[in-house]
């Protein structure tokens, strides 16, 4: 048996500040993520939840403050140990599994562990069906369970999701979510964004809070599913179960 | 007339050896500048697209501004680099074909540069934050960006052909039209119907107006394919 490579976690967010347009969209921000929890990100819109995945996986720089990995980058022996699945998938003009393949290459593996790797992964997912098929041709909920395979065939320790099922209609909704607490099972900490409230009950095991820019309530998810500490997410939770 | 329409087809028909000589060299000069023309203008226009400096907005509009190239002015650009005097005088290529592909090349480049730009920045947009997610930023999504844009980057190849295997300003200033050696399809054209030899001037242009007809089918094939087999739209 090989030892699994050093954990990339926790990751340390610290006094993390956004700027845009003039705007201070995300305000001294400062958290730990730990391995193997289910991190909800929760607020009205608006709050900067995506803005806060964005920054933590990298694909922006924050405008003060700083988001730590363990291990530099969150990045270990070459590979990057955390991905990201978003909102409206993003296929490539391929096929599912060239699709899967791509994101391996990229990530540096070799062509042989790449098909092998992207066998599995159409494999555990129950999409072997689709391989062949063009990418953008697949339905919108085949599409966001393609990109969950996609992202897991990258074997990451982290995975953020933002809003992965705004779009998709409760039967699909309810298959991502089987996928997830596969994943979750294997040990991948989600972090991940949702309005769906019934949903962030069912996967939550943490829950931070958000409101125009700022942290105000980091809880377990049965305390603050209970009854949250602060008034805004009290109406928050208050106002959508209105609906 | 009736009589220069069927000595046209005779001659089309019968293989003749002078205008299959003539088609040949035309499509060997303009197939290779379109191939020499995607081999530096596709990478080019993608990285033009990807990359952000001061001064870029200009270039962009210079190269958008370049498709327009009058053909006779990059002649004789050309010419002046290739004549006996110019810089690349002593190589001694004015009047022969690789003069014709290399002034084919300048006219070809800028549009395949430029669509390129256009079609990878769009991409760009849609793909940015995955790719960037995967570690391919900058100059790294390129290749991907390149492949995913196969369709409408070969229907820009598609259009540089169209524009090279048209024109006849440029190959006859640099190509000077010589019987048997650099005589195109065009040239060939223009000089025929002036001696009144029109047989040959119109199978020349049946045979380049049928390979406007193929280019044309050819683009609407492929983003037709692009779109039914990939949702490339």
């Amino acid at each position: 048996m090989r030892t699994p490579p050093p954990s990339i976690l926790p990751l340390a967010v610290s006094h993390l500040d956004y700027l845009g347009g003039g705007r201070v969209l995300l305000n001294d921000l400062s958290f730990e993520i730990s391995g193997g929890r289910t991190v909800l990100i929760m607020g009205p819109n608006g709050a900067g939840k995506s803005l806060l995945l964005r920054l933590c996986h990298g694909l922006i720089a924050p405008s003060g403050g700083n988001v730590r990995w363990r291990q530099p980058d969150g990045i270990v022996a070459g590979h990057k140990r955390h991905a990201m699945v978003f909102q409206k998938p993003v296929m490539l003009r391929r096929s599912a599994g060239a699709n899967i393949r791509h994101a391996l290459s990229a990530a540096g593996f070799s062509a042989g562990t790449s098909a092998e790797r992207t066998r599995l992964a159409l494999k555990k997912f129950g999409l072997e069906a689709l391989a062949d098929q063009p990418a953008r041709l697949l339905s919108g909920g085949e599409q966001q369970r393609l990109a969950i395979a996609r992202a897991w065939a990258l074997h990451p320790e982290v995975l953020f999701l933002d809003e992965p099922t705004s779009q998709l209609d409760p039967g699909t909704t309810l298959k991502i979510e089987e996928m997830l607490g596969a994943l979750k099972e294997e040990g991948v900490t989600l972090v991940m964004t949702s309005h769906d409230l019934g949903q962030a009950r069912r996967l939550a095991d943490r829950v931070l809070f958000l409101n125009r820019g700022r942290l105000i309530e980091d809880a377990p998810a049965a305390v603050f599913f209970a009854g949250p500490a602060c008034a805004e997410a009290r109406a928050f939770l208050a106002g959508e179960l209105l609906w | 007339m009736i009589k220069a329409f069927s000595d046209a087809f005779a001659l089309m028909i019968g293989f003749d050896s002078q205008f299959l000589g003539i088609v040949g060299l035309s499509l060997r000069v303009t197939l290779s500048a379109v191939a020499l023309a995607a081999l530096i203008g596709l990478p080019l226009g993608a990285m033009l697209a990807l990359a952000r400096f001061p001064g870029r907005a200009g270039l962009v509009v210079l190269i958008n501004a370049l498709m327009g190239l009058p053909p006779v002015v990059a002649g004789l650009m050309v010419f002046l680099l290739l004549s006996r005097s110019g810089p690349l005088g002593p190589l001694g290529l004015l009047f022969s074909p690789s003069a014709m592909i290399l002034v084919q090349t300048v006219l070809v480049l800028p549009i395949i540069v430029a669509l390129t730009r256009q079609t990878i920045e769009d991409l760009w947009l849609e793909y940015r934050e995955y790719l960037t997610s995967l570690g391919l930023s900058g100059f790294r999504a390129i290749p991907t960006l390149l492949w995913d844009a196969r369709f409408s980057l070969v229907t820009s190849l598609l259009a540089g052909f169209g524009r090279a295997s048209a024109e006849v300003g440029a190959v006859l200033i640099v190509g000077g039209n010589i019987a048997g050696y650099t005589r195109t399809m065009t040239t060939a054209i223009a000089l025929e119907t002036s001696k009144g030899d029109l047989p040959l001037a119109l199978g020349l242009g049946i045979v380049l107006l049928s390979l406007t007809l193929l280019i044309n089918a050819l683009t609407f094939a492929v983003s037709r394919i692009g779109a039914r087999y990939m949702g490339a739209a």
